[in-house]
């Protein structure tokens, strides 16, 4: 079963995904969070895999993942509170986001197994470069019917972005514009808009998601004119900061961008 | 002469260790990189400006210094190659000076850096400021502390000092904190990396650069002993890029025994130490794939060291697999074992050395060097800008 095709298939357009760091703002969270986010609405859910050094990440994300660390967050936690995952919530697709070096001391085929076995659809490691994914991993990710997401941003060369659409079957990962996730738009007028025109244009055989500064109705609405749906990460973990009942906080949040 | 241990693989490798791990983001910059940095440097124009600019403005070739009193006191020949001279007190602007060509020839018009002890980024202040390039250095909070000199430094020269509020605050967080910014500023902005770390070609690049260093090395120990190689060559590391350039034209002659000094902070076992060829495994940080300090779960730990430039988790990935293949030998030191060895170079030779280079110096008993042994240490740098921190453990060296 691919419940990533199915999700774009049933749904065509504004899927919204959700991003929140597993661990926080609590260590039992994680599973309440999956429930209530579906619930209310959200078709896609990444779960991110706390790392001391997120690069490709802003403050919000980074402090979120830092609380989720001292909360004692780390991979073999994540994946026992997945366990039976399956049966609360058998349709919305999970990734599973995080950076290589944990997942290298995991194990690469001890971290596909584990994802498998708890019903994971597919994984977003924006440090692993393409050619070692290819080299090293695709023939295992595909053994344990993983589903890697790719990043594509408006410096990537349409020659690249076809081989990143050839060598995933998911979704591609647009990111919005220069900068780390929960940044502001800064960008001129247009600029943006062009850049996900010419993607548009390329006619890629897999839908895209937009991420990277979308936090509200507003820019969720946006960015769904350019592609199938949008990624929403530091938003809602800013939505989990200092509440006591992260699943409703998170409801309401989802509640907010889809309605 | 190309070998395994002075050029890397076409796509950055020394052994297992190297590698560009860096998200999409940075891929169109890192990759313009990778396919010119050599054409640049090889271009006989870019060498012309570079090997000016490397006699006129930083004042190469630097001395190799005749210790005649130190080599008493350790019962061999001792060497000193006198970095400390440089212009800006360092060997970091052998580095900064080839990088902003670089930059220069690749478009660029802004230039990041990171910095621990601020030797880097005053390198970095200094040539922007002599090409009128804008400049921002990342630096952890608490390096800004122990550091202020060349905090004030670096502002002087016109650059701005954003402090890194994240982790340890320190270099590992600056240098998070810099790569973010290229991140957010992909066209315009080159990142000159202080050391041999990053992702390829950063460590072959930056490697190159320093090369000049043992290039030296080899024409005046000529001169001064009757042949090129001496039996020793000693240079502390934290990324390693004092020492990549003192061990460069060494690295495929065997008899020369390469020696790399670690921080040991507190002690290896200490829980508060630097020593990342002891304390390490194979792991990734900052785009590489080297010896990385980190706990079970591949989370970055953080180092430690009185010496803000070798307060990093990691290596760079030739130390790495100089470590790996034993090309060379490791040598932890601790704190006070610096702090001696500031005390001692200074008053035995009128030269005070930066906390980085007092951790070489302080190996020296360690060698098992004998009589006529020679002996090189790289005098990675001076100690000005250390004074405040010599002053607080007066008591160790005095």
């Amino acid at each position: 079963m691919n419940r990533i095709k199915n999700a774009f298939d049933k749904k065509q357009k504004g899927l919204l995904n959700v991003y929140f760091t597993a661990g926080y703002p609590s260590l039992h969270d994680t599973v309440p969070l999956i429930k209530s986010l579906t619930q209310a609405g959200a078709d896609l859910i990444e779960i991110g895999m706390p790392f001391s050094d997120p690069l490709a990440d802003g403050p919000v994300i980074q402090a979120s993942s830092t609380a989720a660390l001292q909360n004692g967050m780390n991979m073999r936690v994540l994946f026992r509170q997945l366990e039976g995952i399956r049966n609360e919530v058998p349709e919305t697709p999970i990734l599973l986001m995080g950076y290589l070096n944990p997942v290298m001391q995991f194990g690469v085929e001890n971290f596909c197994r584990e994802a498998a076995e708890a019903g994971v659809d597919g994984v977003i490691l924006p440090d692993l470069p393409l050619d070692d994914y290819v080299a090293e991993y695709q023939e295992m990710f595909r053994r344990y019917n993983l589903r890697p997401v790719f990043l594509i941003t408006p410096q990537t060369a349409p020659e690249r972005i076809r081989r990143i659409d050839e060598l995933t079957d998911s979704f591609l990962y647009l990111v919005s514009g220069p900068g780390t996730t929960g940044g502001a738009n800064t960008q001129a007028e247009g600029v943006q808009e062009a850049y996900f025109e010419r993607i548009e244009a390329m006619n890629l055989r897999n839908p895209r998601l937009i991420g990277f500064g979308i936090g509200d109705k507003a820019s969720f609405q946006r960015a769904c004119e350019y592609a199938e749906g949008a990624i929403i990460g530091s938003a809602l973990i800013r939505a989990l900061e200092g509440t006591d009942d992260a699943p409703a906080a998170a409801a309401r949040f989802v509640s907010s961008v889809l309605n | 002469m190309n070998t395994i241990y002075q050029q890397p693989t076409e796509r950055g490798y020394y052994g297992q260790f190297g590698g560009a791990f860096i998200p999409e983001m940075l891929y169109p910059n890192v990759e313009e990189l990778r396919q010119q940095y050599l054409d640049i440097l090889a271009d006989p124009a870019f060498q012309q400006e570079y090997q000016q600019l490397l006699r006129d403005y930083v004042g190469r070739p630097t001395p190799l210094f005749e210790a005649k009193r130190l080599s008493e006191r350790y019962n061999t020949r001792v060497y000193l190659k006198r970095e400390d001279l440089c212009h800006t007190g360092a060997h970091k602007v052998n580095n900064t000076v080839g990088q902003i060509l670089l930059a220069k020839r690749l478009g660029k018009t802004r230039i990041i850096a990171e910095t621990g002890a601020g030797q880097h980024g005053v390198a970095t202040a200094t040539v922007c400021a002599l090409m009128g390039m804008q400049c921002i250095v990342y630096m952890g909070e608490i390096d800004m502390e122990r550091q202020k000199p060349n905090v004030y430094r670096m502002r002087l020269l016109g650059a701005e000092v954003r402090a890194a509020l994240s982790g340890s605050r320190t270099l590992k967080d600056a240098t998070n904190e810099a790569i973010r910014d290229w991140i957010s500023n992909p066209v315009d902005t080159h990142y000159i990396i202080g050391s041999v770390v990053g992702p390829h070609p950063y460590p072959d690049l930056v490697a190159r650069l320093q090369a000049v260093i043992s290039e030296e090395m080899r024409k005046q120990l000529l001169e001064k002993t009757g042949s090129e190689l001496p039996d020793y060559v000693v240079a502390c590391v934290g990324g390693g890029s004092n020492a990549a350039g003192a061990f460069y034209h060494f690295l495929e002659e065997p008899s020369v025994k390469l020696v790399a000094v670690e921080a040991a902070g507190h002690g290896v076992n200490s829980g508060h130490s630097a020593a990342t060829s002891v304390l390490g495994k194979p792991g990734i940080i900052h785009g590489s794939r080297t010896l990385l300090m980190q706990d079970e779960d591949g989370q970055i730990t953080e180092p430690y060291s009185i010496s803000a430039g070798l307060d990093y988790p990691g290596i760079g990935p030739l130390h790495a697999f100089l470590a790996d293949s034993k090309r060379a030998r490791f040598i932890s030191i601790e704190d006070e074992d610096a702090l001696r060895a500031v005390a001692e170079l200074s008053r035995l030779e009128g030269i005070i050395p930066a906390l980085e280079t007092a951790h070489a110096l302080a190996a020296l008993g360690q060698l098992g060097a004998g009589p006529d042994d020679v002996v090189v240490v790289n005098l990675s740098g001076r100690g000005d800008k250390d004074l405040e921190t010599y002053l607080k453990y007066a008591d160790t060296i005095l």
